[in-house]
């Protein structure tokens, strides 16, 4: 599978540090879709419009999003896309997957369990 | 071990995963039927699903927010295409573009079987429709998965230079 790589190649530490914050990571999200400019991203926020477009040019730093002109309007866009391969997506989704049935078994052996703790409670009397 | 197969096929964009449980086919139903009992599976802890509105009935519409550690707030709905309790769903995960228009994050099919008395399989395939709907998935999923998804430019990069 040959990727296009457009932008420059993300600085690792710059990524990490962009991800950390959690409103930089929402505006990552947001962005996925490319339908907003930093005007209406800020609204999205109980933030002042320059804290927003403070984010967002950390995020560009970064390489984790772009400004993309459509039409009259700059959108703010997630690069991510063009460095994701599909197989390493689904491995994580995997993960994710794994990590939900674990939760149901855990769910499962809990009510399992409740239903003993009754039992055993009707079984003393 | 619960998960008892997956496959991955990059081509489809499709993942499918087997689990086994020792449990009735109707206790299983239930993690999915009952909102009380899938919000405690379908976010992890650090990210908990809330389930605002759901009723399991084809053509129905199921609600959904995560709650990130931060107070942000994604929200998602499912549209329900097909069910037949106490066996099969069939379901489109979707979340809103900011005008309003839907944004389909995947299709989940679900199938629950008896194996044995007291063993149900349950099998969900889950399809998607872009690589983008793929990282949207990850972002609704986890609070993490973004991170883990750059995690990987790394490796890729590396892989480009190579190629190169």
């Amino acid at each position: 599978m040959v990727v296009s790589v457009q932008i420059a190649p993300p600085d690792s530490d710059r990524v990490f540090a962009a991800l950390a914050d959690h409103t930089r990571r929402d505006i990552v999200r947001r962005a996925i879709s490319a339908e907003e400019g930093v005007l209406e991203l800020a609204s999205h926020y109980p933030m002042s419009f320059a804290a927003v477009q403070k984010h967002v040019a950390v995020l560009e730093r970064a390489g984790l999003i772009t400004k993309q002109r459509i039409g009259r309007r700059r959108v703010v866009r997630t690069s991510l896309q063009a460095l994701l391969v599909a197989r390493r997506l689904l491995d994580q989704y995997e993960d994710l997957w794994r990590a939900r049935i674990d939760r149901m078994s855990e769910l499962i052996a809990e009510t399992g369990g409740a239903v003993d703790t009754m039992e055993i409670k009707e079984s003393k009397r | 071990m619960t998960v008892t197969a997956v496959r991955k096929d990059p081509q489809r964009l499709t993942l499918t995963v087997e689990a086994e449980f020792d449990a009735s086919v109707e206790r299983i139903w239930q993690l999915w039927a009952d909102p009380r009992k899938l919000e405690r599976w379908w976010g992890p802890p650090t990210y908990p699903a809330t389930f605002t509105k759901h009723d399991l009935a084809s053509g129905s519409r199921t609600e959904y927010h995560m709650t990130g550690s931060g107070g942000d707030q994604p929200h998602g709905y499912w549209d329900v295409l097909e069910v037949e309790p106490p066996r099969r769903i069939l379901l489109r995960d979707c979340c809103d573009n900011p005008d309003g228009t839907p944004r389909p994050i995947n299709t989940i099919r679900v199938g629950i079987e008896e194996v044995a008395q007291g063993r149900t399989r349950m099998s969900i395939e889950i399809v998607f429709p872009s690589a983008k709907a793929m990282v949207q998935a990850l972002a609704m999923g986890t609070d993490e998965g973004l991170s883990q998804a750059v995690s990987q430019i790394d490796a890729i990069l590396a892989e480009e230079t190579i190629r190169r």
